[in-house]
């Protein structure tokens, strides 16, 4: 049977309740949303805080919205939420791509946006298609609010730049006319982690990439993205010869340990055909030749 | 600390240390042992119960969480003597046999019929694949979803669907 260690319980009432009780339990207090991914580590005793803040009272975290030309996703949306959102499905089908293959759907009914990013794991497939997108996570403390690029926010595997008396609440997302996005994964089973996966955010001028974002799950890649191949196929032609280019510098790009979903040189292949073929999906989308 | 849940529309209350899961909630404090406890690891779903209406894995909820929330468990799925049309739809379709992922895969796909009253085989599939069935190879647990979905609340009584499944 396993139990978590002894832990003193809070429910927050709001987003400043919510920071002053990490102030006051210190820095081995924790943020608990859906906890899909803490409890099952506290059960295991590798993470053993002493206090659980309880967010999931915070409604206010839970919509998501159109101002301007942003898409805001607040941090206690849940993947089912996201997945259901027609207004996200509009604008970025990378992240129903992504949602579809994310653990399953009685996990997706509690495990939340924002705890997916604060998590870091480097197998997770929403932070990475976050990355691709280039979107911005909105910080909160007691001195007010930052906002960090989400390709800052993960510092290494579950890590990040957010203080102890930090929390998230929320994730904005640029709108842009004609642009196409696709993720695509390949796991051992439904709704395991990656074996490796790849995501693609395309905007063409004419028949040229105009701007273009890569994000690459699983396969050690830096911040899950791509950076190298991104920069690479900017401004090329979006033909077969720049999708090649891509798949070969993507390979080139991660680094993938073995482990028992595979070895590292098959990963590594797998990596560059991901890309891809993410990166096809995701220009046909952008032609509006895919439904 | 004091927990206080509607299970099955009875409160209940309780002092516990907070660290307890609500499978263990509902099990050892309530004495409520239809919702089984499996993996320990969320990934079997035989924990499933409903919290507000949405299936969760109870191994992977503390019970904390669920203070002031509605919980729905498989005894909570009878109503006035009536069996609900999933249970029915088991029954009849044979869609068990050691009977240990029954209970997560009837709430799980009884909500699925809440919000999608007339799904796909492939939607039922994708519903209950945080479920896992070692017995059926899940042929039988599709056809009772299904079952379920064509014959929903107050179309059959009970004693009829006993006929149907002794015949």
């Amino acid at each position: 049977m396993q139990v978590p260690a002894p832990f003193e319980y809070e429910r927050a009432s709001s987003v400043d309740d919510a920071i002053a009780l990490l102030e006051n339990h210190g820095e081995d207090a924790r943020l608990i949303a859906g906890g899909q991914s803490l409890l099952p580590l506290m059960k295991l005793r590798f993470a053993e805080p002493e206090a659980l803040v309880d967010i999931n009272d915070l409604t206010e975290l839970r919509r998501i919205w159109v101002a301007g030309d942003q898409l805001h996703i607040g941090a206690l949306v849940c993947h089912a939420e996201l997945l259901a959102s027609a207004v996200v499905g509009e604008h970025y089908r990378i992240l129903h791509d992504a949602e579809r293959v994310i653990a399953d759907p009685v996990v997706r009914n509690r495990g939340t946006v924002g705890g997916s990013l604060c998590h870091a794991d480097p197998a997770e497939d929403l932070s990475a298609a976050l990355a691709a997108i280039r979107g911005e996570v909105v910080i909160r403390s007691s001195g007010g609010e930052r906002v960090v690029p989400v390709r800052e926010l993960q510092t290494g595997p579950f890590q990040t730049c957010i203080g102890p008396a930090e929390i998230v609440t929320e994730i904005r997302l640029p709108i842009r006319a004609g642009t196409g996005s696709a993720y695509t994964k390949v796991a051992r089973r439904v709704g395991d982690y990656a074996i490796a996966a790849a995501g693609a955010v395309v905007r063409l001028y004419g028949d040229v990439i105009s701007d273009v974002g890569l994000c690459l799950a699983a396969v050690g890649a830096p911040h899950s993205v791509a950076a190298r191949t991104e920069d690479a196929i900017r401004g090329r032609r979006a033909d077969d010869e720049t999708l090649d280019l891509a798949a070969q510098m993507a390979a080139e790009e991660c680094d993938p340990t073995a482990d028992q979903r595979g070895p590292a040189d098959y990963k590594r292949a797998l990596a560059g055909e991901l890309t891809k073929r993410t990166l096809r999906t995701a220009i046909a989308r952008c032609r509006g030749e895919e439904a | 600390m004091q927990v206080s849940v509607k299970v099955n529309g009875e409160e209940y209350t309780r002092e516990i240390e907070p660290r307890m899961l609500l499978v263990h909630f509902l099990r050892d404090e309530l004495g409520l042992t239809g919702t089984h406890w499996g993996c320990d690891t969320s990934n079997c779903g035989v924990c499933v119960v409903q919290v507000d209406g949405s299936p969760v894995k109870s191994c992977t909820l503390l019970a904390a969480m669920a203070s002031g929330h509605e919980i729905r468990t498989v005894e909570g799925l009878e109503q006035n003597g009536e069996l609900d049309p999933i249970q029915q739809g088991f029954m009849i379709e044979h869609g068990l046999q050691c009977g240990f992922c029954t209970p997560g895969m009837m709430l799980t796909a009884s909500w699925l019929l809440d919000a999608n009253p007339h799904p796909t085989d492939g939607e039922i599939r994708e519903a209950i694949s945080g479920n896992l069935c070692r017995c059926t190879g899940y042929e039988n647990i599709v056809r009772a979803v299904r079952w379920a979905a064509e014959h929903p609340q107050n179309s059959t009584t009970t004693a009829e669907t006993e006929e149907v499944a002794a015949s």
